[in-house]
């Protein structure tokens, strides 16, 4: 409690993001050479996500027998490299480290420094993308190698789109993980609720299955859910432009609606990071 | 610490009884968080269903794949979900918490204990919660074999449960192997996260896998990681699948890796410097 009364009064907006400004390129400095320090830990966290390989596979298995709605081998391989590349590139363990900090008192430190925790946490997850290239990249030549042909890059709107799209993820993703983070202020162990997260985010996000083959799945109703909630939005959204699966009118209108839910979870995120901190009482430290 | 072959009774008697202290100490620690217990036994339930339905919607769209039916693929599936259960129950928080003694230094109080170290640190932690994914496994079973229209017979059983046995030996191996790694480089934390990762291919089928790279991911899950032993063979042996030979070359092989995963232990406890101060 004592480091948020000993703070100075809250600075405006505008001071606040010009002095983050100034402090992002040294930030980014710190978190790549922290990535570079840890890098055998980043390679073996990188590895944990495999899952999309063993889809692959099970997916060929399946259509080694004729194709499944729009899908055949060919295009199961481009779109479950793709969620590789996309997943990789806009993941985040935000909500881990939030609630770790939060838990063992380490926050303080970051509520001290005269620039908004968040603008750090953001800075620390920015940094870990040059490192994330690197590893994404022979993924990519992969893709590139196999699907040449499906990936968007005949129509220069959709390579515009598909960029945003990622912008987009990757803020969505962070701005939820913010959201879930807070959740540590509140409750002890919220470890639960982040399983909870994985789970529903799986299914929903076209992680584990395309979102078009679940279309049809037990009445519709999986895949009426999943159009409507933000999930898809972090995942399939980008995922399905890269391949080729969306016309570019489609992909517009899916744009403004993933930009919708950036700007919500935004707002949503400094609300509850707000609300959090004012509880916050530093154990230990 | 006696070999195997001259163990005798009363050393047997010392270490059963000394399971049950843990096992009720680990009860009473979980029973304190009443919440959580309901709320984490809720969680792990929702897992379970969660993780099936990637196997509905493919079973869904085909009557077969990789030669499996649905009811099939099923009983994988609650070999899956029933090793999930011993291995987040039982065998990953007490192994977490010897990389956090090691990382510590506070490894000391546990050697200094007069019993074999690997099994205190083996059984120090256990998350009760976790039998509500038992309760899951065994409707799993009963739902496939309704699907299938035939139980097993009791041999089939028999032989099932071996391979149960099995499985959990290999698992718990695999895992004493990762944390032995904690020895040298103190920091595995991720090691474990990969560890669940590549577990989770358990809950296919090991034939899904054959057609990729001309089965060299299968041979790896078959030898290197076996999960194919921990899931498929054993529900093989429950299906009556399973030919002899390949029985007796499976249970090789498991007791072959326990015995090299204790020795290193051995060898990786000897490094131990104790970090503390």
């Amino acid at each position: 409690m004592s480091a948020v009364n000993a703070a100075p009064p809250r600075p405006g907006f505008a001071t606040e993001l010009a002095s983050a400004v100034r402090a992002f390129p040294t930030l980014l400095r710190i978190g790549v050479a922290e990535v570079v320090a840890y890098r055998a830990e980043f390679l073996v966290w990188i590895l944990t996500t495999n899952m999309p390989l063993v889809m692959l596979a099970l997916w060929h298995a399946v259509a080694a027998d004729g194709p499944v709605g729009r899908f055949d081998q060919a295009q199961f391989t481009a779109y479950y490299l793709g969620v590789l590349v996309v997943r990789l590139a806009t993941s985040n363990w935000m909500a881990w480290q939030m609630s770790m900090e939060i838990r063992d008192g380490t926050l303080s430190a970051k509520l001290l420094r005269p620039i908004h925790p968040l603008y750090a946490f953001a800075a620390d997850h920015l940094s870990a993308i040059p490192m994330r290239i690197l590893v994404v990249s022979p993924i990519v030549a992969a893709m590139i190698a196999t699907s040449w042909d499906r990936l968007a890059r005949h129509d220069p709107s959709l390579v515009v789109v598909l960029l945003a799209s990622l912008v987009g993820a990757w803020l969505l993703t962070f701005f939820s993980m913010v959201i879930l983070g807070s959740v540590a202020f509140y409750v002890d162990s919220a470890m639960g609720v982040f399983e909870l997260w994985i789970g529903l985010h799986g299914l929903f996000s076209g992680y584990l299955i395309p979102l078009e083959v679940l279309e049809g799945w037990l009445g519709g109703w999986v895949g009426k859910l999943a159009a409507v909630l933000p999930f898809r939005f972090m995942l399939a959204f980008p995922v399905e432009t890269l391949v080729g699966l969306l016309s570019p009118a489609e992909a517009l209108r899916q744009l403004a609606a993933q930009w919708l839910y950036v700007a919500l979870t935004g707002v949503l995120a400094v609300r509850v990071w707000r609300a959090g901190v004012r509880r916050f009482a530093a154990f230990g430290g | 610490m006696p070999g195997l072959a001259q163990m005798p009774l009363g050393f047997v008697a010392r270490y059963a009884g000394l399971f049950g202290v843990q096992v009720r100490m680990s009860t009473l620690a979980a029973m304190q968080y009443r919440v959580d217990f309901v709320v984490r036994g809720l969680i792990a339930f929702f897992w379970s269903a969660l993780t099936l339905i990637p196997l509905l919607v493919v079973f869904g769209v085909r009557k077969q794949v990789a030669g499996w039916s649905f009811g099939e693929a099923l009983v994988v599936v609650g070999w899956f979900t029933l090793l999930r259960a011993v291995l987040e129950g039982a065998v990953s928080p007490s192994l977490t918490a010897v990389v956090e003694h090691v990382r510590k230094g506070t490894l000391d109080f546990v050697l200094l204990k007069p019993a074999d170290a690997q099994f205190l640190v083996s059984t120090a932690k256990l998350e009760p919660w976790r039998v509500v994914d038992v309760v899951g496994a065994v409707v799993v079973f009963c739902y496939a074999f309704a699907t299938l229209g035939r139980w097993p017979s009791p041999a089939q059983v028999a032989t099932g449960l071996v391979f149960l046995a099995l499985a959990v030996l290999i698992l718990y191996s695999i895992w004493i192997l990762v944390v032995s790694a904690a020895f040298w480089v103190v920091k595995v934390d991720n090691l474990s996260y990969l560890f669940g990762s590549l577990f989770d291919v358990g809950r296919w089928p090991i034939d899904v896998l054959r057609g990729v790279w001309r089965g060299t991911l299968a041979l790896a899950f078959t030898f290197l990681f076996p999960t194919a032993l921990m899931t498929t063979y054993p529900a093989l042996a429950l299906l009556g699948r399973l030919d002899a030979r390949t029985a007796v070359l499976a249970l090789g092989g498991g007791i072959v890796f326990a015995v090299i995963a204790r020795r290193v232990w051995r060898r990786a406890l000897a490094m131990y410097t104790s970090a503390s101060s």
